[in-house]
């Protein structure tokens, strides 16, 4: 699996991948995508990574322990779920701003920051089963 | 259009039952796998099948379509599907450490938690 | 995008207007703090030392929680809030009654006992694994399960749970716990899938989740397979409260992982089978549950005498306590069979009873073993001697377990058997009185063997050096871990003591559950149904 040529690639791929999840991530709003299949595209990417340079570089790479990662994704669904205790209607209901910013309207909802918790949730759990995997390979 | 469905689901369900039947653990978790897919497929089937109609409602109109599918059991099917995948992730390295840790993957020769010549408790002193 | 409509849509179709009563908030709180917590610890995943400081005032906090809410619901009758407010039953609604909620607040009182002996048991590399977030997630799952009105939620909740106990369960990673783990998850995960494939029929059936959506239509229906799908139910249930011909997963693996896991487990899981048995079979399918109670009843028969035979035969204290859940189990499952208001009475008052003995006496089997260094009955002994207060403690957790006076285990079991012979079922009232008779030898047994006997000359060389060194089999000696169980006890004496408070609760609960009228008013105010 180590060859040149993957090495070369690798990193590419990652990048490209990763960018693509976040658009999926924002396109699954109206259109089929989302939070959870973004979190597996990225976690893919996370393996790939993993498998051609190594379960320490994924990891010195992510910065945050996957774990963390995870759980802070968990804390973000949670909090906008709770936001809406402040608008007076029952938990997790969709509260809608659209500021305009240079004369584009940008629809920001409590369901796109749940959204991207399960993102979060998604990446750091299935990147730390993942790389726990390839670990267990390599030793 | 249920019918074939309905037979597919029964041949998943034997599948999984015939292979979680078995002593090894490997065996178990691919049942395990078929099960699970068994029951989406299952979940899909109650939502009713219909070609070329989706749960949308257009531009203009106020409900759906006469004839589309149910959209929740797709949902639950989602639901569903993201916890075994994660199921079927945490028992596979389980699994693995299993094998890696006892040194057998059949089920009978794991007796460590339940020691096999245990002695019966003693009766007075 | 908030779509904006091109003709006006008359929002009170689909959605609640009127924004709900700040105390209903309480319905969602207890999950959702618990979520909230777990989410931080994982967070905080390195500082270990904080783990405690943010856990213990957690589940303290849940403890209020839940006994607000269970003031509330017993003062003003079930309470729903739906997620979304979309209008039940399209929203998914959290509705809860005195049943929920008493059992809520009885498993949150046991985790906090178990939390704060965690913080002597666990040990630094237990906390690295996550022992805090797990709890604080499994928590979360107990405590939605107890509190949320939808089907399906009720499935994810059970998953929650589900994988949360997996982390705890192989805590350590030592062989043993990977080899119990395993039978564990396959079998638990078994469960839940018999579990969602009943949920899908009962989808294709009715066409709804909400649970008082589905008591009004079940009891409308008829022609569907509906005695099937109960049988699902029932087997998926009862494979998650470990009765008896599915029960072989709790004694292969509960005494595996660490002693507060163990009583964690012991006190919680197999409680929630049971409430969703209950919430499932009466208040859903009643008239299937008439025609399933006497399978129910032989079932709960075997249950009784196979665990107490089980108790009589174990050399391992902490898988004599495994049968000891299993024998509980068998009481409560003998109260569903009767069907009546005072069995199901009994049944909800033997959890509550079972969720705190069974928890307190995982803990002083932990004790025990970290007194003498050891957990098999030939070679204990002597504790008495070393320690007569823990004896003392141990004695009255042993009696209340057996069902004896003055403690907890007497009432629910004299309503039980009372219950039996009233609907002329003298069979399970027998099982149930010869099945306490065997438990009373078993635990006799282990008192008179483990703490009146004197050490045996073999063991006592070993025995200070095995409760110092850091590989303790059993918990900590300290006060740490001794005051939850002293806590734990005082609670059993006096539910014991003055029972006419939970009694008259668990009666509420069970006249809850025979005459849903209530719970499906609470979400349906207007009385009007789609």
């Amino acid at each position: 699996m180590n060859t040149l040529i993957f090495r070369t690639i690798a990193p590419f791929l990652t990048a490209l991948m990763l960018v693509f999840s976040v658009f999926v991530l924002l396109r699954g709003h109206n259109e089929p995508g989302g939070g959870f299949i973004g979190g597996l595209i990225a976690a893919s990417a996370f393996a790939i990574y993993g498998i051609a340079y190594g379960v320490a570089a994924v990891r010195r790479a992510l910065w945050f322990h996957p774990m963390a990662v995870a759980g802070f994704g968990l804390f973000v669904s949670t909090l906008s779920g709770l936001l809406s205790i402040l608008a007076g209607v029952p938990f997790m209901t969709g509260l809608w701003i659209t500021p305009h910013l240079f004369g584009v309207e940008i629809a920001l909802s409590s369901v796109m920051s749940f959204d991207i918790g399960v993102y979060l949730v998604v990446v750091g759990a299935i990147t730390s089963i993942a790389l726990a995997l390839e670990e267990k390979e390599s030793d | 259009m249920e019918f074939p469905l309905a037979i597919l689901v029964g041949t998943f369900f034997s599948a999984a039952i015939y292979l979680m039947l078995s002593k090894h653990s490997v065996r178990m978790l691919l049942g395990i796998a078929i099960l699970g897919n068994a029951v989406n497929l299952l979940l899909f089937t109650g939502g009713r099948l219909t070609r070329e109609v989706p749960p949308i409602i257009g531009a203009g109109m106020e409900t759906l379509p006469a004839g589309a599918a149910n959209p929740l059991p797709q949902a639950l099917i989602l639901t569903a599907i993201v916890i075994s995948f994660s199921f079927f992730a945490f028992l596979l390295v389980l699994t693995y450490r299993a094998y890696q840790e006892l040194g057998t993957d059949n089920t009978d020769e794991m007796r460590l938690a339940e020691p096999k010549d245990e002695p019966m408790p003693p009766i007075g002193y | 995008m908030a779509a904006t409509p091109s003709t006006p849509v008359d929002l009170s179709l689909a959605f609640i207007l009127t924004p709900p009563p700040l105390g209903n908030w309480l319905v969602i709180l207890p999950p959702v703090l618990m979520i909230t917590l777990g989410a931080v610890l994982m967070m905080m995943r390195h500082a270990t030392r904080l783990h405690g400081l943010v856990a213990v005032p957690g589940l303290a906090a849940l403890v209020v929680l839940d006994a607000l809410l269970l003031w509330k619901v017993a003062v003003e009758g079930p309470i729903t809030m739906v997620m979304g407010r979309w209008l039940p039953p399209f929203g998914i609604a959290f509705t809860v009654d005195v049943f929920g909620a008493l059992l809520a607040l009885v498993s949150a009182m046991a985790a906090l006992a178990a939390g704060i002996a965690a913080l002597s048991d666990i040990s630094e590399t237990g906390r690295r694994y996550g022992f805090f977030p797990f709890l604080m997630l499994l928590m979360a799952g107990v405590s939605g399960a107890f509190l949320t009105g939808d089907l399906f939620n009720l499935y994810v909740w059970f998953e929650v749970l589900l994988i949360s106990s997996f982390g705890l369960l192989i805590l350590g990673s030592e062989r043993e716990q990977i080899d119990g783990a395993l039978k564990y998850a396959l079998l638990n995960l078994l469960g839940t899938t018999f579990f969602l494939i009943a949920v899908g029929y009962t989808y294709a059936i009715f066409g709804t989740l909400n649970m008082a959506d589905l008591a009004v239509r079940a009891r409308e229906v008829s022609g569907a397979p509906l005695m099937t799908l109960a049988g699902l139910f029932l087997l998926a249930f009862a494979m998650k409260a470990a009765a008896f011909p599915v029960n072989f997963w709790l004694p292969a693996s509960y005494h595996t992982p660490r002693l507060t896991v163990s009583a964690l487990f012991g006190g919680l899981l197999t409680k929630v089978g049971i409430y969703a048995l209950m919430r499932v079979m009466i208040m859903l399918f009643p008239v299937q549950h008439e025609a399933w109670s006497f399978v129910i009843g032989v079932v709960a028969f075997l249950t009784m005498v196979l665990a107490s035979l089980g108790m009589l035969a174990q050399n391992d204290l902490r898988r004599l306590a495994g049968y000891a859940v299993i024998l509980g189990i068998g009481n409560m499952l003998a109260g569903i069979a009767t069907g009546t208001v005072s069995g199901l009475a009994g049944a909800v008052l033997y959890a509550l009873h079972s969720i705190l003995a069974m928890t307190a006496l995982y803990l002083a089997v932990g004790r025990a073993a970290a007194l003498s260094g050891q957990f098999t009955l030939s070679s204990l002994g002597g504790l008495y001697q070393r320690a007569p207060g823990f004896a003392f403690v141990s004695l009255a957790l042993m009696l209340a377990v057996a069902g004896l006076p003055p403690f907890s285990g007497l009432w629910p079991k004299i309503m039980l058997v009372k219950a039996s012979i009233d609907i002329g079922a003298w069979w399970l009232a027998a099982g149930i009185l010869v099945s306490g008779f065997l438990s009373t030898v078993a635990l006799g047994r282990v008192f008179l063997i483990a703490y009146w006997r004197p050490a045996p000359a073999q063991a006592e060389g070993k025995m200070p050096a095995a409760a110092a060194g850091p590989d303790r089999p059993g918990g900590s000696a300290g006060w740490l871990s001794f005051g939850p169980l002293v806590g734990l006890t005082v609670i059993i004496t006096l539910f014991g003591l003055f029972p006419e408070a939970p009694m008259s609760l668990s009666q509420t609960a069970a006249i809850g559950l025979m005459e849903p009228a209530a719970y499906i008013g609470s979400v349906f105010p207007a009385g009007g149904r789609p």
